[in-house]
């Protein structure tokens, strides 16, 4: 087993007690909320008799069903005004903070809670939902979890949790032009498999990674799960402490210094012991995009695409499937693969820095006239910054749709879907079969710029022959 | 006809009240073969918009079982000789994706009480255990063996014996592997964590007041 990580060190510090099955009973720093995966849990913790234990370290947002075109009330969609009001009635019944779209605060969960200084390190996070692995980035412990899971935090402020083993990944060297935090953590999805990290949680680190803001790091840890670890983080530094120095919910002054001191106790040691240690050179890394139905199914833009038989014999049949799905040849790259649909947005990649990377490639260009493509800001937080600093209107001159934050085409739970088997060059996390709302749709992903460049040509481009018009920021 | 929330009357729902153990589950299998199958397909995100898990039952392996006019297409689960099924059979990282409960729950409405697989995806396990559904191992020739005979004997009696950690069919009994800390949750009838956690609030307290982020 791992010892002096940060895992080993937080989970530590949260242990309330060894539960009889085993599992040790977790204290949660911060629970956050979304409108899908709560409402069965309120329900459930009412049956009981029981209240929140611990309002005042939850937070609920709204994001997945949301539309982000017309997003007057009672929402168009009934389904979507249901569960929006059952979520207004049951955080006002019990006293939880609400980032509600009339606060100017709404967004992604995954986006709001790291802008407002919610997420921080040495924090235990849960969610009912997978992506909350993305706050690892901050060198916090964050698990998705499940709707019954959801009811224990709620009634009683804690998780029941095995722990797990750590594996540390060293990325190397320094990323090139075009190269970004999402083709880092597509390469190591590549390399470890959809189900190499379970059993796991990552410890990511290495000088490509301490290189990341923390936008970069989000896009790398929210992905986590996709590789199966159920948590991924990196540990704090001076990057993770400007980011948060001054956010709503951090402390000032004495305050700061002395959760500053904390943040910095629970860095991993020198001498930490790892159950496992994987390198991954990010010198070598080409911009990544997809060509199959898992977030494992891989390639460099520049690369040829596997033949199923050359892939591990778990993979292979996957593999035959999903290039029929997506109507892609072995040996043939990527590049020039058709899309009809550009999706710049989601959890991994629709905070400030990734928007104007997007917005480098388009300025001054037009959309293809086959493609729609759409911009979804993370939060309207980072569309009201968006705006100000003039990259909304950068994506609207090219002809793109420029929307309120919200999951959006991510997993199709809005009017914002797939069409038939229309193809989408995304920088979403998930390709699965029927994820953006059509069984038959295809969907590739991609870095932010990658989307850009593919709205621009209509297909799948290499984004580092693309011209660019600033330079491009730093992922 | 389809047993859509047969699980939920069954007693096996963690809402309905105290946890119930779960030494082993017996039944007739159903064989979904395939790896990486994600929480996409077990239920497609546009039946999540609803309050309740009430009728997700006929929604499991929607877009897999249905063409967009609602006509069947083949697949295990739209057999009649599956129709009764209560243990899935099931291959390599089953259960990826999304933390939605909605997909076991889904399952379980269906009519499944236990799933036997090469491996399953953490956040489902653990939302599946949180229903008393098990979750076990076995290497892929154990699995597909298992999944063979029962696509051979559709009503051959399957047990999956949870506490001694086997899978028996036919005249054959193989190994498989439960997680500790489920085996002990379900055995034990101790996988209804909110009950258990509820009565340390004194210690939550403490550990609470422990914390330099914790006003």
């Amino acid at each position: 087993m791992s010892e002096a990580t940060l895992y080993d060190k937080v989970w530590e510090r949260h242990r309330v007690d060894t539960l009889p099955t085993g599992q040790d009973q977790l204290f949660v720093g911060l629970h956050l909320v979304h409108e899908v995966t709560s409402p069965q849990a309120f329900g459930m913790l009412g049956e009981r008799d029981m209240t929140v234990a611990y309002p005042e370290l939850t937070h609920a947002t709204v994001d997945h069903i949301v539309p982000t075109a017309d997003q007057s009330r009672p929402f168009s969609d009934d389904a979507a005004e249901t569960m929006m009001r059952k979520l207004e009635e049951n955080v006002e019944q019990a006293g939880i903070e609400f980032s509600h779209p009339d606060t100017g605060d709404q967004g992604i969960v995954h986006v709001v809670g790291p802008e407002q200084g919610l997420t921080q390190p040495g924090k235990t996070i849960v969610c009912g939902d997978s992506h909350t692995s993305t706050h690892g980035a901050f060198g916090a412990l964050a698990f998705g979890i499940g709707t019954s899971q959801i009811r224990d935090v709620l009634a009683t402020g804690c998780i029941a949790m095995e722990k797990k083993d750590v594996r540390r990944i060293d990325v190397t060297g320094e990323l090139g032009d075009g190269v970004e935090a999402k083709d880092v953590v597509l390469q190591i999805i590549r390399k470890l498999g959809t189900d190499g990290g379970v059993g796991y949680v990552y410890e990511y680190g290495g000088p490509a990674i301490e290189a990341l803001g923390m936008e970069g790091r989000m896009s790398i840890c929210n992905m986590s799960v996709e590789g199966g670890a159920r948590a991924g983080y990196v540990n704090p530094d001076e990057t993770t402490y400007e980011y948060l120095e001054g956010r709503d919910r951090v402390p000032e002054g004495e305050g700061f210094e002395e959760l500053k001191s904390y943040w910095e106790s629970i860095r991993s040691d020198d001498d930490a012991d790892y159950d496992d240690v994987v390198e991954i050179d990010g010198d070598a890394l080409a911009p990544m995009v997809t060509w199959g139905t898992t977030p494992g199914q891989g390639v460099g833009v520049d690369e040829p695409i596997p033949e199923p038989e050359a892939l591990p014999a778990d993979k292979q049949d996957t593999a035959r499937n999903a290039q029929e799905h997506m109507r892609v040849e072995p040996g043939d790259t990527m590049e020039g693969y058709q899309v009809d649909v550009a999706f710049l947005g989601s959890c991994t990649n629709a905070r400030l820095p990734d928007l104007r990377r997007g917005a480098a490639v388009v300025a001054g260009k037009e959309v293809h006239d086959d493609v729609r493509a759409l911009v979804v800001p993370g939060s309207q937080r980072v569309q009201k910054a968006a705006e100000a600093e003039g990259i909304a209107d950068t994506f609207r001159d090219a002809g793109f749709e420029w929307r309120n934050a919200g999951c959006s085409m991510c997993l199709g739970m809005n009017e914002d879907q797939l069409e038939g088997d229309e193809a989408c060059a995304s920088s979403s996390n998930r390709n699965f079969v029927g994820r953006m709302g059509s069984k038959d749709g295809r969907t590739v992903l991609m870095n932010p710029q990658m989307v850009a460049a593919a709205a621009i040509h209509g297909e799948v481009t290499d984004v580092r022959n693309v011209e660019t018009t600033e330079e491009v920021t730093e992922a | 006809m389809t047993r859509d929330d047969a699980g939920a009357d069954s007693g096996t729902s963690p809402d309905e009240g105290p946890a119930d153990v779960v030494e082993h589950v017996s039944g007739t299998g159903v064989p979904v073969r395939g790896n990486d199958v994600d929480t996409d397909q077990i239920i497609p995100a546009r039946f999540l918009k609803v309050v309740t898990f009430d009728g997700l039952g006929q929604f499991a392996f929607f877009d897999q079982r249905f063409t967009d006019d609602d006509e069947e297409k083949a697949h295990p689960m739209n057999e009649d000789q599956f129709r009764d099924a209560n243990v899935m059979v099931v291959n390599a990282n089953f259960g990826c994706g999304s933390s939605r409960e909605h997909a076991p729950q889904a399952l379980m409405r269906w009519g499944i009480d236990a799933l036997v697989g090469e491996s399953f995806a953490e956040i489902f396990a653990g939302n599946c255990l949180a229903l008393g559904i098990p979750t076990v191992t076995a290497d892929q020739e154990t699995v597909e063996a298992i999944q063979d005979w029962v696509d051979a004997h559709p009503d051959g009696d399957l047990d999956v014996d949870v506490a001694n950690e086997t899978v028996t069919y036919g005249d054959r009994t193989v190994d498989v592997t439960v997680d500790d800390a489920q085996r002990k949750a379900l055995v034990d009838g101790v996988w209804d964590t909110t009950a258990l956690m509820a009565s340390n609030a004194d210690a939550t307290q403490a550990t609470a007041d422990s914390l330099p982020y914790v006003d």
